[in-house]
């Protein structure tokens, strides 16, 4: 499936500055930018440069000083209610970098899986739910007897991301928002994690945005590059356009950065 | 040119409270070459990172040497007494810079308070304003800001923060620099800066060789000359940098070089494949070949009844697999 017209979100002008008076620090400049369903986008940029401040917003973790967030046409900025907010995050998920720090220590992976259904609306029986749950396991790559009654810290970094994967596909949001899903873990597991990302827009239309400072990860996944630095949209496009003929000095900087196979690197 | 170091043999096992022994560092052999820069590479709980422990002998419980030898100057270093590895060996003959070192600074010492501990405890005899000029001067040639020296670790950033430790593990001016996974928790734009500042050490002499761990293949395709290949404890592939990344032998670095994701034209039809299954468990290693139960090419009865051995196919490249040849058991 490949991205349609329909705009899911919205962010215009958005504006985010922490600290006041001398000391304050923009940290996200007056970015708008949009996802369209089944759409797969990267924001990329070195560390500090404002993306995850960005994925905090959307996400409504954290409220920004100016600016819009529009979901589905409506304005959801201001929306602080627990139903509401809920509803929201019905629709928009995250999976954050650090696969050790995500999940509760003290629950079993059965437990942290059953609690999604707390946030889907609840008529569903105790065997469905299990299916489910198991249903998502073997889709991720897991086998359900092996990890079900298991608890994090008896589990590999690849295996923790993939159990919070599987709680993505429990929920089936519209919207994922993937904050370096994978820098944390090997780049053999990498692949295998990414491809399963590909296969949620592939086979439920989810669109994807990955927040990441690895532009080899934002090139395969992505249709569409933002590129961000110092909390400014810098450029933004196709995926293949950018990385073939980037025209900000920035983004041509941070392209020769990266190490490649067949180019060489200027040290 | 000669070799500054030469292991065989060596092994080195974690021994759990059970009594049961990991071995993460299992019958490795290594030369590092004057003036050359060597790549360890491989996923994690491979042994790279104690192997680094291992070669830079701060081999602490529940971490054993089991056997072998390092050979420096025709001298196994393991047989020498641990005053004397302390003060002439470590720091000054190979110095390390371990995983994370950026976040091992003391929060409530000034750098300059650390360098001063540093130099003073092999150069005892030395003022403390001679060991700061000393480091004020090493910071300046690499063109760090000395002004490093009077701050503290939380004022600095990630990549400030690895340089400040990478040119304070060189001030005694070792031959060999151990570096592990220096840049993987950086940006790329703070990781070229990083390893500048390494091809630096190198060109100005300050250090002769470096070993280099990481999992980032990409990065020692422009910065080693030799790579390493490491699996479960052993090292399965070891060449020149162009024939390992361009010309991979061993079905485990083919599928290393498989899952590689680099921005590059073309790079997005490519579909990247992930290595089925997951690195052994080290407590109960595979028998035969240890990466049998995930290679692509297993032959049965061959692979899973012994072990290959690094066997040389080609001036100075080393495989260790069955599809080279190499003897069979049988």
């Amino acid at each position: 499936m490949s991205p349609n017209d329909e705009v899911l979100l919205e962010v215009k002008n958005l504006v985010k500055i922490f600290g006041s008076g001398k000391s304050a620090i923009k940290a996200v400049d007056d970015v708008s930018f949009s996802i369209k369903r089944g759409e797969i986008l990267s924001l990329l940029g070195e560390s500090g440069s404002g993306k995850t401040t960005t994925a905090r917003i959307i996400l409504k973790l954290l409220p920004p000083t100016e600016g819009k967030i529009i979901f589905k046409g409506k304005d959801i900025t201001y929306v602080n209610d627990r139903k509401n907010l809920l509803d929201y995050w019905r629709e928009v998920q995250a999976i954050f970098q650090d696969p050790f720090s995500s999940f509760n220590n003290f629950y079993s992976v059965k437990r942290v899986l059953n609690n999604v259904f707390h946030l889907i609306k609840n008529n569903i029986s105790k065997d469905e739910k299990e299916e489910r749950i198991r249903e998502s396991l073997i889709n991720v790559g897991l086998n359900p007897d092996d990890v079900l009654n298991k608890r994090p810290h008896e589990l590999s970094g690849g295996q923790r991301q993939r159990i919070m994967l599987a709680r993505i596909l429990v929920i089936r949001p519209s919207i994922l928002i993937a904050d370096e899903p994978t820098s944390m873990i090997d780049a053999s597991s990498r692949a295998g994690i990414l491809n399963l990302l590909l296969d949620l827009r592939k086979d439920y239309g989810m669109s994807v945005m990955f927040i990441t400072h690895d532009i080899g990860l934002a090139y395969y996944t992505s249709d569409k590059l933002l590129i961000m630095n110092n909390g400014q949209i810098v450029e933004s496009g196709d995926a293949e356009t950018i990385i073939n003929s980037p025209k900000h000095p920035y983004t041509i900087r941070l392209l020769s950065d990266v190490p490649v196979l067949n180019r060489k690197w200027e040290l | 040119m000669g070799n500054l170091l030469t292991a065989n043999h060596l092994r080195a096992y974690y021994k759990t409270v059970q009594g049961e022994e990991i071995k993460a560092v299992d019958d490795v052999f290594l030369e590092v070459k004057e003036g050359e820069v060597l790549g360890i590479a491989g996923e994690s709980g491979c042994g790279k990172s104690t192997l680094a422990s291992v070669l830079s002998f701060t081999i602490l419980p529940p971490l054993y040497l089991v056997g072998g030898e390092v050979m420096v100057d025709s001298k196994n270093i393991f047989t020498l007494e641990k005053e004397i590895l302390r003060r002439d060996i470590k720091g000054k003959y190979i110095s390390v810079v371990p995983q994370g070192a950026m976040n091992s600074l003391n929060p409530t010492a000034r750098i300059k308070n650390f360098v001063i501990d540093i130099i003073k405890e092999h150069f005892p005899e030395m003022t403390k304003e001679e060991a700061l000029r000393r480091a004020r001067e090493r910071f300046e040639a690499l063109s760090l800001p000395p002004r490093i020296l009077d701050a503290y670790p939380h004022q600095l950033s990630g990549g400030m923060k690895q340089r400040t430790v990478t040119v304070i593990s060189t001030l005694l001016n070792p031959n060999i620099l151990i570096a592990d996974e220096p840049t993987s928790a950086l940006d790329v734009s703070s990781q070229k800066i990083v390893i500048k500042l390494f091809v630096e050490l190198l060109k100005r002499n300050i250090i002769k060789s470096i070993v280099f761990i990481t999992h980032e293949l990409p990065l020692l395709r422009h910065f080693a000359d030799r790579i390493a290949i490491m699996y479960a404890g052993k090292i399965v592939e070891l060449g020149p940098m162009e024939e390992v990344i361009f010309s991979p032998r061993h079905p485990y670095t083919k599928l290393l070089m498989s899952s590689v994701l680099v921005p590059e034209p073309g790079m997005k039809e490519k579909k990247i494949e992930a290595i089925p299954g997951v690195p052994p468990d080290l407590k109960n290693p595979p028998s035969g070949c240890r990466f049998h139960p995930r290679c692509p090419s297993y032959i049965e009865g061959i692979c899973e009844r012994t072990s290959p051995e690094l066997i040389e196919i080609a001036p100075s490249h080393r495989v260790s697999c069955f599809l080279y040849g190499g003897k069979d058991v049988a």
